[in-house]
């Protein structure tokens, strides 16, 4: 009797283990996503939302060239290219064999409606500036296209890897939003808005096959309820993972790993220039001086980040470690404000959009800007509040933002950008920047800007936001940094 | 006075129903329990809630921090306090205009009965009536910006038609009592006999619902705050206090069950105590103990 008992037992626990766990077995060429936005469109080439490009990015859609997850730039739909000697034409050399998803043979002809589509007229593009020394695209041959510019431009071959350049059909580019079609290892499967998308393997992908049957990007925008996704096992890696406190819990866990990686997000107090008293640069680098870093990165990211004091990525090779510069210094800056004539400080906004870096960093700069003498109004916005009063409307005195585009420390150059730094010596270094090639030229150049700026003291550099997510244990091939907006799959498999 | 009201009696009466109402008093010490934290904030509070002690976040509860503390190292205890101040003035002036604006409409209501204006004024408050609260304070705090004064303005502006219908209601009924009959005889106008007559006999149902009412207006402030639109930091609020510890229920409880139990307690202590007033005020109850 007793013995059976013990059988039914068993019996028991084996029914309730499989029960709670029917990813075990099915997962094994299908991924769940965990992702906090939910694209607007799936067109890359027509939207700047990072969501779209983070979903479609190398797994749809292809450029001619692509990033890797160390931040290079490899061939792509290009095979090999070659540059004249003057650096102004582009020879591409395209790989052959390559269809588009609904079948349709990749030529020369879909690379010339590609780039001709970014700078036409009525282009929805969001990175168009990129892409504005293109001149002409000429069709050479179905296999090679020649791509000529007005001017030299170093950094052409990095900007087609964006998700903004990528090729589309000129047959089906009028409904990539709902419905893309790339070239890509994936096709799109299914997208229940507001719930998820289903991207399923391409079986005709012209590199190495996906090892995956299916991906699935789960949209969820609550930090809690992501938290609870990943501990059900509903969501296989969720990256980055919006609050940074759980991860200790899942680095606990032994069915997860928490990977830390780098991104491109330089995460700055941006301050209106052309506001006063921000138009004063001592009042600015009395704002530099007041903030403590390490306690924000402390405080609202639970130390992850890395400080810095420009606006650059540390693990780029070309960064000048400037955080000394703006030391953590409250005397100093009351004494600078003292200088600029406000010794008894002042009141100006901190408008904050939903991240928690930015909302949780915002309370501590208000409390850091306290201290000097500086009141601080805070207004907490939702996304589409903010792009509206402080990205376009500029009417804002302060606001914390993680800027995550690779390489951009050219919108200094724009003065009409939402931080309003018009600075003729800056456009200067980014025009002399833009038509040189020579790496070590561009090196010294890169680092002039970096100064350059950090002597304005443009904005309050605060860190470079990590690239901190969870992904089950046995999940291997994710990318652990992050040098675009990507959730590269292409490569991702389970392990037994 | 020629109408002592119906329902007035000795104050020590009074004072004894109250007393042996154990809800009513449950209701009043946890009442006082919040309102005397707010009104000592003011004076004193353990430690400054605008410092923040990153070094220091997330502290279980000690005897240095008896509530521990918070993310950025605030000490919850304080915070606590202080945002019985913010909850408790929010919600106060949302009752206040409530009152202020819903009671006279209701008793003009209730004077002109059946005219153009009684239709108008109800229908109005109907309209309002008709939005769910919340929904409508967050548009508005989302037009007018977030913050305390909109909140306030938010759920006050739904605090009108509760007011105004249990005005008119009340005040529909002592119309046709005798003595009200007796001031019209007298020659007194609508508007006195009002004031003089009608309001000072429908003050125990006002002071009822106002108590509800209260601990309406503090969940709603909650409410508002939660999702970002009520009070905005550097002040303390109950609700934003959950909203910003949200993530870390399982790392540091404290940081949320604390403020959580400040909005049941108060809310709860509001609600006994108007409970408790109702059965204290209602003479039909009182004769039958």
């Amino acid at each position: 009797m007793q013995s059976h008992i013990r059988t039914f037992a068993i019996a028991g626990v084996l029914a309730v283990s499989t029960a709670l766990t029917p990813a075990a077995f099915a997962a094994d060429t299908e991924v769940t996503l965990g992702a906090q936005l939910e694209p607007p469109n799936l067109d890359p080439t027509g939207g700047a939302a990072a969501a779209i490009d983070e979903v479609t990015y190398s797994n749809v859609f292809e450029g001619l060239t692509r990033f890797t997850s160390d931040g290079s730039v490899v061939p792509g739909l290009a095979e090999s290219w070659e540059i004249s000697d003057d650096g102004k034409v582009y020879t591409f050399k395209l790989r052959e064999g390559v269809k588009f998803h609904d079948g349709s043979d990749f030529t020369a002809e879909d690379v010339k409606f590609s780039l001709d589509r970014i700078n036409a007229e009525e282009s929805t593009n969001a990175q168009k500036a990129l892409y504005a020394d293109i001149e002409s695209v000429e069709v050479v041959d179905p296999s090679t296209v020649k791509v000529t510019l007005s001017k030299p431009n170093g950094s052409i071959l990095f900007n087609l890897a964006w998700g903004d350049a990528v090729i589309v059909a000129p047959e089906t580019a009028a409904t990539n939003a709902t419905n893309p079609v790339g070239t890509g290892a994936f096709k799109f499967d299914d997208w229940v808005e507001g719930d998820h998308i289903d991207l399923v393997k391409n079986p005709d992908y012209w590199g190495e096959p996906a090892k995956l049957e299916k991906v699935t990007f789960k949209f969820i925008s609550d930090p809690n309820a992501a938290f609870a996704a990943v501990m059900a096992g509903d969501v296989d890696s969720f990256m980055p993972f919006p609050a940074p406190e759980n991860l200790a819990q899942f680095e606990a866990d032994p069915r997860f790993n928490v990977v830390v990686g780098s991104t491109e997000g330089e995460t700055i107090l941006s301050t209106n220039n052309k506001q006063p008293p921000f138009d004063n640069p001592k009042v600015r680098e009395a704002l530099a001086h007041a903030i403590d870093r390490s306690a924000i990165i402390d405080g609202a990211m639970f130390g992850y980040g890395t400080p810095i004091g420009t606006h650059f990525a540390p693990h780029n090779p070309a960064y000048v470690d400037l955080t000394s510069q703006s030391d953590y210094d409250p005397e100093m800056a009351k004494k600078l404000l003292a200088e600029a004539g406000f010794a008894d400080g002042f009141t100006t906004t901190l408008k904050l959009p939903p991240p928690s870096y930015a909302r949780r960093g915002g309370e501590i700069i208000a409390a850091q800007l306290r201290d000097v003498g500086i009141e601080t109004e805070i207004s907490n916005l939702e996304w589409a509040q903010w792009l509206e009063q402080v990205f376009k409307g500029k009417d804002y005195g302060l606001t914390i933002v993680s800027h995550t585009e690779p390489m951009d420390i050219g919108i200094y150059a724009r003065p009409d950008y939402y931080f309003q730094y018009d600075s003729p010596e800056f456009q200067k270094i980014m025009e002399d920047l833009n038509n040189t090639t020579d790496p070590a030229k561009r090196t010294e150049l890169l680092q002039a800007a970096q100064k350059k700026i950090a002597d304005d003291y443009v904005n309050g550099y605060l860190f470079q936001l990590a690239n901190t997510g969870v992904v089950n244990a046995k999940l291997k091939g994710i990318w652990p940094n992050r040098p675009t907006q990507a959730n590269d799959m292409t490569s991702v498999y389970w392990e037994d | 006075m020629s109408d002592m009201s119906l329902n007035s009696r000795p104050a020590s009466g009074l004072l004894g129903s109250a007393l042996r109402s154990p809800s009513f008093m449950i209701g009043f010490l946890l009442t006082l329990l919040f309102v005397l934290a707010a009104v000592i904030s003011f004076f004193w509070v353990p430690y400054d809630v605008t410092v923040l002690n990153i070094p220091n976040k997330l502290k279980a509860p000690s005897l240095e921090h008896w509530f521990g503390t918070d993310i950025f190292g605030r000490d919850i205890f304080s915070m606590i306090m202080v945002g019985a101040r913010v909850s408790i003035a929010v919600a106060l002036v949302a009752v206040g205009i409530g009152i202020v604006a819903g009671v006279p409409l209701g008793l003009l209501a209730a004077a002109r009965h059946g005219s153009l204006l009684d239709e108008v004024i109800m229908r109005g408050n109907d309209l309002v009536f008709a939005f769910p609260a919340l929904l409508i304070a967050i548009m508005i705090t989302a037009v007018f910006g977030p913050g305390a004064i909109n909140a306030i303005i938010a759920i006050g502006i739904f605090n009108i038609p509760v007011f105004a219908r249990l005005a008119r209601g009340a005040a529909l009924s002592l119309w046709t009592r005798d003595y009200v009959l007796a001031a019209r005889v007298a020659g007194k106008g609508q508007a006195r006999i009002s004031a003089e007559h009608i309001l000072p006999n429908i003050l125990n149902l006002l002071i009822v619902q106002g108590t509800i009412q209260f601990s309406l207006g503090i969940l709603a402030e909650a409410g508002l705050a939660f999702v970002g639109l009520g009070t905005q930091p550097p002040l303390p609020s109950w609700g934003r206090m959950l909203a910003e510890h949200q993530t870390l229920y399982a790392l540091a409880p404290q940081t949320v069950i604390f403020p959580g139990l400040a909005i049941v307690l108060t809310v709860l202590g509001l609600n006994l105590m108007g409970d408790g007033l109702r059965d204290i005020f209602d003479p039909r109850l009182r004769r039958a103990r």
